[in-house]
């Protein structure tokens, strides 16, 4: 039932006052997930430097569960290493919610595996770009 | 914070009138109505009256007045009762894709028994065609369940038609009345009915109290069976403040229906010209013209319905996405596909029902609030601005 979400301060304030919402216009990666199941979607954006996230901002289409699990999550792994904010899961975002009800636990994983394809995003560039460097010292790639 | 109530199609607070006229009944005048000595026949005799105003509410004859636990229940006993009553006659059922669950469920039950089902597509205002009907009816046909006004967008089906249609073909009509009581007129026999279901909680007497109208001589059979209350149509003991509570909602909506359905009308009209100005892609569903006085249903384009409704919610707005009743689901309507909207604009939607206790002041706290809602939602959006880009184009 919803009505568990109505009660929770925490993802209410999440909601109101989301965390880093909005999108990167340079973005090193951007990656997005939707659950066929509701038709919502989550988009997020990452600025990686070296192999830190210095940021990270979203967009989303979706229910308040998705909002607030995207805002926690933005902030959960905000400059952190890559390897630091890739080991955090739906799991940590239910958590620093303080739970979600059953039906809304789905909603909480969209946020993790569009930031998960943003990275995907980010290392092929990088690969990409690499590519380029090496060719254009005439080194082999 | 300022609380508004856009939700009457869902339920109705009880009227302070009603109220007060059930206290006797909640306290002293405990007696059960089939009982000889005075303690029952003074309960008895409330009764009975109260049977009497809700018949004169809906032109029909106290006799015909069933009492029930509500909407859902009247839907199945008519349709059950119906179906089983005259199975040696046929066993097709018609009915249409906007229905409430309690009609459509009841009848895909009976399909699951061996009758056979006709479930009628609707047009985009959510409308069922009379010729549909014509063309659905066949030798076999014993029922016809149609509603009368729609729950979800509000649209008012041409239910004399299909009921005058009905009884040419000797064929029960069953229209589910719930959400016009009190908004616009509900005569059993301009609306050609066999039989006709009400429910309190929408129209300001409390839940689990309802009416099925059965149109004498009908052929119809009870589907639950003990004692010999109500005629033995629907057997159990009486529920008494109920009861009482319906008999004095009804004299008070029918008393005050002309008048209150052109304010909520024109409150209606308000909610609906301040959305189209104040807010860009918005569509209103349901009937231009044959429709609710109370309701507004509106598909706002690019904001997830949940997340609507939530933000309303912290503002102190009640509204709904549809029928309250499916709304811990996150299934589109059933209604709004069913008119052709897609899934996407379907989840995307707002009905706002209004009632008595509704006023101007709470139309314009409910646009101020919303377009900044709408706004924020847009722009939280990865859609909004490609589909801005694309709309461009077109
Ligand atoms: C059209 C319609 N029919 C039936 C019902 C069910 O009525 P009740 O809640 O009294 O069982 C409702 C209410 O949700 C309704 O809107
Ligand atoms: S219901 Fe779709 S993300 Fe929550």
């Amino acid at each position: 039932m919803e009505t568990g979400i109505h009660d929770n301060e925490i993802l209410i304030d999440h909601f109101m006052n989301s965390r880093n919402l909005g999108k990167i216009e340079d973005a090193d990666g951007i990656g997005m997930a939707g659950d066929p199941s509701c038709g919502d979607y989550v988009k997020v954006y990452i600025k990686v430097d070296k192999v830190h996230l210095t940021d990270i901002k979203y967009e989303v289409f979706g229910c308040p569960s998705a909002v607030a699990t995207a805002s926690v999550f933005s902030e959960l792994v905000k400059g952190k290493s890559i390897v630091e904010a890739q080991l955090i899961d739906n799991h940590d975002i239910v958590e620093a919610l303080h739970g979600l009800p059953e039906q809304k636990l789905h909603c909480s994983c969209m946020a993790v595996e569009a930031f998960d394809k943003a990275v995907i995003d980010w290392v092929m560039k990088s690969i990409a770009n690499s590519k380029e460097e090496f060719e254009s010292l005439g080194l082999p790639f | 914070m300022k609380k508004v109530y856009f939700d009457h199609s869902a339920t109705t607070p009880v009227h302070p009138i009603v109220a007060e006229e059930i206290i006797p009944y909640i306290t002293g005048k405990f007696g059960n109505p089939s009982s000889v000595h005075f303690l029952g026949r003074e309960v008895r005799k409330a009764v009975e009256a109260a049977r009497e105003k809700i018949a004169q509410g809906i032109g029909a004859k106290p006799e015909e007045i069933v009492f029930t636990s509500g909407g859902t229940e009247s839907d199945n006993m008519a349709i059950k009762g119906a179906a089983y009553a005259n199975c040696r006659k046929g066993n097709h059922i018609i009915t249409s894709a906007v229905e409430h669950h309690a009609v459509l469920d009841t009848c895909e039950a009976l399909k699951e028994e061996g009758f056979t089902l006709t479930v009628l597509p609707v047009d985009k205002y959510g409308m069922v065609s009379l010729a549909a009907v014509a063309e659905a009816i066949k030798e076999q046909t014993i029922v016809i369940s149609i509603m009368h006004t729609n729950n979800e967008v509000g649209t008012i089906q041409p239910v004399y038609d299909i009921g005058r249609l009905a009884r040419e073909k000797g064929i029960l009509f069953h229209t589910d009345a719930v959400q016009s009581m009190g908004k616009i007129p509900v005569h059993v026999d301009d609306l050609e009915a066999d039989l006709l279901t009400i429910s309190g909680h929408k129209f300001y007497a409390p839940k689990g109290i309802g009416v099925l109208y059965i149109r004498q001589g009908s052929n119809w059979q009870p589907v639950s069976h003990g004692g010999s209350q109500e005629r033995r149509q629907r057997p159990g003991t009486e529920n008494v403040s109920g009861i009482i509570a319906l008999g004095k909602a009804m004299e008070l909506v029918v008393s005050e229906l002309e008048e209150e359905s052109q304010r909520l009308a024109r409150l209606r009209d308000k909610i609906i010209q301040g959305v189209l100005e104040r807010i860009p892609h918005v569509h209103v569903n349901g009937h231009p013209i044959k429709r609710l006085p109370n309701l507004v249903n509106l598909t706002i384009e690019f904001v997830e319905g949940e997340s609507l409704l939530f933000s309303l919610d912290m503002k102190g707005i009640a509204a709904s996405s549809g029928s309250a009743c499916t709304s811990d689901s996150t299934d589109p309507s059933h209604v709004l596909l069913s008119m052709g909207i897609s899934p996407q604009n379907a989840q995307g939607s707002l009905r706002l029902s209004l009632g008595r206790d509704n006023n101007d002041e709470d139309v314009e706290y409910f646009l101020d609030v919303l377009a900044p809602i709408i706004d924020r939602l847009r722009a939280m959006s990865p859609f909004f601005q490609q589909n801005m880009i694309r709309l461009r184009l077109d």
